[in-house]
């Protein structure tokens, strides 16, 4: 509980400073006096709160971001396990990525308006494309990481490729390609945004961009305070999942195990340090 | 044939195995060069040799995970092409799926010969209950001891009933008391399944306890293979027979 305080503190000292620097206009080289206070970004937030077009900017930049990176996210996953699986899809795809993968998925933007018939796809389009190479990057080296006697073990039960593909390389890579998705959803945000303030039509982005042109400081403020909770709110999504479906790591740190502890003893056994394990061992290996 | 069969009453035949002049390894590396040799159906073979003398190799062969590089390996008069259901392999590592309770690590044979998810449930869990591990079932495998690794492993190679079990040093990261255990357990949960048996180890006592025939492996070859007095009998080693062939064994591989 006291580490909840604790984060909750934190945020409250900086808006504290910001609002100290903003209403006091502290001009010492950082210049804030031009800087809209806390509560002129909370008023003005109340304004947008109440008018319908808040919900709407809302509800497309997440269908936007959604709609990219779950594209992202089963196709750099299968691409990656391609590539790390078969030599060929590796000498065919291999050169193609690397050439794709340095340029920055913002400067697709010409191509996205060549390419799509509307902005909206074009948009997804550069999501998409920002959140796959993380995925698709982190998915090769999982795959390519995985112990060979779990495969091997599969193979000499008989199992074919589709069976060590749904029993073996896919749970066995699944830490791997969280940490992926885990970098993947947050570039996804950058290139939606960015995608937004260029060419889109509604959206955080793009109504983040018009109060700056019509000099609406505040206004500029309450899109990227919602740009970072949107983007806190999706990165803990995909963080959660990602810990639950890769519970059976053995590395269950401490301070991960306090968190879970009160609403995991009942279904599972509790995540135990390596002391207590070695502990545990000793009496049942003497009955064996 | 062999001693066997007044052990185990085998409710499904056991299966051959025979190499001829089969070179073993990788292609241009053979670690084993010009083996014969016949494992009988129903009999349990142990391999010795000292470690990089190819014993790993040659249960990869015969678990067909590696091809032979000249000579032949069949199962039956059949020639061994690539891994199969009825040839389990149990690892010297823990191979066990990581993210699968130990009850879903025995099923997983069982699924993948297709058998129906509620029975499967029901042949994992009277393995595990077998194999001593009951009360484990629900556990991961990092939750439980070395031992009790081994043992799912066990129970999860004969989960399927495969006609061939081979072993690559089982018991080797176990101490010496847990050891011993495990070996009994072998023989007691073998008992009634006719398999025949590829039981590699390093360790010469292990091996004259377990086989009823023995292979010496040396460097790059097979030495001999040598009949075991009274396997599986605990009080067989002050057996003059016995102790004879302790020494031969013991000689040959330090030669």
């Amino acid at each position: 509980m006291s580490r909840y305080a604790l984060r909750v503190a934190s945020l409250a000292a900086a808006l504290g400073l910001w609002q100290l620097l903003t209403g006091l206009k502290v001009d010492l080289w950082l210049r804030f006096s031009q800087f809209p206070t806390v509560v002129e970004v909370a008023r003005a937030f109340a304004g947008r709160l109440s008018g319908g077009d808040y919900w709407t900017d809302l509800t497309d930049s997440v269908t936007r971001i959604l709609a990219g990176f779950l594209l992202a996210a089963v196709l750099g996953v299968a691409t990656g396990v391609l590539v790390a699986r078969s030599r060929l899809a590796e000498d065919l795809l291999g050169p193609l990525l690397e050439v794709v993968r340095p340029i920055p998925a913002v400067a697709l933007v010409p191509v996205a308006i060549l390419l799509f018939p509307s902005n909206e796809q074009g948009i997804v389009f550069i999501t998409c494309t920002a959140a796959f190479f993380p995925v698709l990057v982190s998915t090769r080296h999982a795959v390519r990481a995985l112990t060979p006697v779990w495969e091997e073990a599969v193979r000499t039960m008989g199992g074919g490729r589709w069976r060590i593909l749904g029993s073996v390389v896919l749970p066995g890579a699944l830490p791997g390609i969280f940490g992926g998705l885990s970098v993947g959803i947050g570039v996804s945000w950058i290139c939606v945004i960015s995608a937004e303030m260029i060419s889109g039509q509604y959206g955080v982005g793009y109504r983040t961009w018009q109060a700056y042109t019509v000099v609406d400081y505040p206004g500029v403020f309450v899109g990227m305070v919602t740009i970072g909770v949107l983007g806190w709110v999706t990165s803990t999504a995909v963080e959660l999942l990602g810990r639950r479906l890769t519970r059976w790591l053995p590395r269950t740190t401490s301070y991960s195990a306090a968190d879970r502890v009160p609403r995991v003893r009942a279904t599972a056994p509790a995540p135990v340090e390596s002391s207590s394990e070695a502990m545990q061992e000793v009496p049942d290996d003497q009955l064996v | 044939m062999t001693s066997s069969s007044d052990v185990r009453t085998p409710s499904r035949p056991g299966t051959g195995l025979t190499l001829r002049g089969a070179t073993l390894g990788r292609p241009g590396a053979p670690a084993l060069e010009g083996v014969d040799l016949d494992v009988a159906p129903g009999e349990i073979l142990t391999v010795v040799g000292p470690s990089g003398c190819g014993k790993s190799t040659l249960l990869r062969t015969l678990a067909g995970l590696l091809p032979t590089q000249a000579g032949s390996v069949e199962q039956d008069g059949r020639r061994i092409n690539g891994p199969a259901a009825d040839r389990a392999l149990v690892f010297q590592e823990d191979a066990l799926l990581p993210w699968r309770t130990l009850r879903a690590n025995v099923e997983l044979p069982l699924a993948v010969k297709g058998v129906p998810r509620g029975e499967r449930r029901a042949q994992a869990e009277a393995w595990l209950d077998r194999v001593g591990l009951a009360e484990r079932a629900r556990h991961l495998p990092h939750r439980v001891s070395g031992g009790q690794r081994q043992r799912a492993q066990l129970a999860r190679a004969l989960a399927a009933a495969p006609r061939v079990v081979l072993m690559d040093e089982p018991f080797g990261a176990l101490d010496a008391q847990t050891r011993a255990g495990m070996q009994d357990l072998l023989v007691e949960v073998l008992h009634g399944t006719g398999a025949t048996v590829v039981f590699v180890t390093h360790d010469v006592d292990e091996a004259l306890y377990l086989g009823d025939r023995v292979a010496l492996l040396g460097t790059g070859r097979l030495l001999s293979v040598r009949g075991v007095p009274r396997p599986r009998d605990r009080t067989a080693h002050d057996d003059p027979a016995r102790r004879v062939l302790r020494r031969d064994v013991l000689t040959s591989l330090g030669s």
